[in-house]
């Protein structure tokens, strides 16, 4: 099942690097998601994955490739694009779409810390969602 | 004369960075450099941004390049940061750990720039973006340690939002 | 003897990643509410992905790299309509 290719210590050693510490973030974000007792909080977990987790194994992938094919293989680069760009995308739809549910049933979330205001910018109408 | 030539070249290209943007991602999918995929990319790349038009997107205009670079140079490391922070909360916190909502005001308006730091706000584990008004200027967002709260205002428009206005407003 | 070391790195990756799948599937069942099961389903795409590009490497063949494309294209597009669907209570406008 195990078909790689021999490559010069230092490519087979930063790949394994690079990989390790990619899956190993994956899922301690993973981990985060199960023990987080909120969905807030829940909602940090899998940016872990998203962000270093998937770099560390993309990049592996094209040290691995670049290094046994002997061309530069970028095509990696495509898929890390759209993962920064659609990751933040469902991450504030989902919190919006939380939000709203939230707010559907009068349980709009506490806020603790803040700079100094009146306590009126805080209630459910006029939080910036738009309600239409 | 060098009027008319501005305005083929603003019909001809009304996104130039979406089209430098399409032409990359086609030619990367393929692999290749030749010509012939060269053309091709080229032919998308001049008319698939015009659907955007459609959109009502307001115009990109990035004023200041420089400035990109600096703010991708102040996002990396935060990025890398905040994930050694994060790693620690999961394997580590216990119920001393205070997760909460924070508002935090922001002086950028522009649609760009904003859009950009929801980006980057939540890209960044630790700080999840979850509304903004536009009336008050308030951003309310999560924080997985409010330990940091204090500063998080402060190295948002230290870090972040002085670059922003300068590549976007 | 570096080899071995990748080999066995890469094979503690897959371990890993199928570690975060089952972690991510059970705070899908486990809910409580809808929308932590969406995003658990959104971080079970992307742990999915992340295990395509390690076989990817594993069997030497860069064909797994459309499929992760694949993945990631569906989940971003599933967990949209989903979260659209949260919001509004229905998916289509």
């Amino acid at each position: 099942m195990i078909a790689i290719k021999t490559l010069p210590d230092w490519a087979a050693l930063l790949t394994a690097f690079l990989v390790l510490a990619g899956a190993a973030l994956t899922m301690i974000g993973a981990i985060g998601l199960v023990r987080f007792r909120s969905f807030y909080e829940r909602v940090h977990a899998p940016t872990l994955g998203a962000t270093l987790g998937i770099g560390g194994v993309l990049l592996a992938s094209m040290v691995y490739f670049s290094v046994s094919e002997t061309r530069p293989v970028v095509h990696e680069i495509l898929i890390a694009l759209f993962v920064t760009v659609t990751t933040p995308v469902t991450m504030l739809m989902l919190t919006q779409a939380t939000l709203y549910r939230d707010r559907a049933e009068g349980k709009a979330p506490k806020i603790t810390d803040a700079p100094p205001l009146p306590a009126d910018v805080i209630t459910p109408d006029r939080t910036g969602v738009r309600q239409d | 004369m060098r009027g008319r030539a501005n305005r083929f070249l603003a019909w001809l290209l009304p996104w130039p960075a979406v089209s430098a943007l399409v032409l990359a991602v086609w030619l990367l999918l393929n692999q290749s450099l030749s010509p012939g995929q060269i053309f091709l990319g080229l032919l998308l790349a001049l008319t698939a941004p015009r659907f955007l038009t459609t959109l009502d997107a307001p115009p990109l205009r990035i004023r200041r390049p420089w400035a990109l670079v600096r703010l991708l140079g102040n996002v990396l490391p935060d990025i890398f940061i905040s994930n050694y922070k994060v790693t620690r909360a999961i394997l580590f916190s216990g119920p001393e750990r205070q997760a909460g909502h924070v508002l935090v005001p922001l002086s950028i308006r522009s649609p760009w720039s904003l859009a950009m730091l929801a980006c980057i706000l939540t890209a960044t584990p630790g700080t999840a973006w979850i509304s903004f008004n536009p009336q008050t200027g308030l951003l309310l967002m999560h924080v997985l340690d409010l330990k940091d709260a204090d500063e998080l205002a402060g190295a948002i428009t230290r870090r972040y939002e002085r670059w922003l206005q300068q590549v976007f407003e | 003897m570096s080899m071995t070391i990748l080999t066995w790195s890469l094979m503690a990756a897959q371990f890993m990643l199928a570690i975060a799948m089952v972690c991510a599937c059970l705070r899908m069942f486990r809910g409580p509410r809808a929308q932590d099961r969406v995003l658990a389903m959104d971080s079970l795409y992307l742990n999915g992905m992340g295990l395509m590009l390690v076989f990817g490497i594993v069997s030497g063949s860069t064909l797994y790299f459309e499929a992760a494309l694949v993945i990631a294209l569906l989940g971003f597009v599933s967990t949209v309509a989903l979260a659209k669907f949260l919001m509004r209570g229905e998916a289509i406008e």
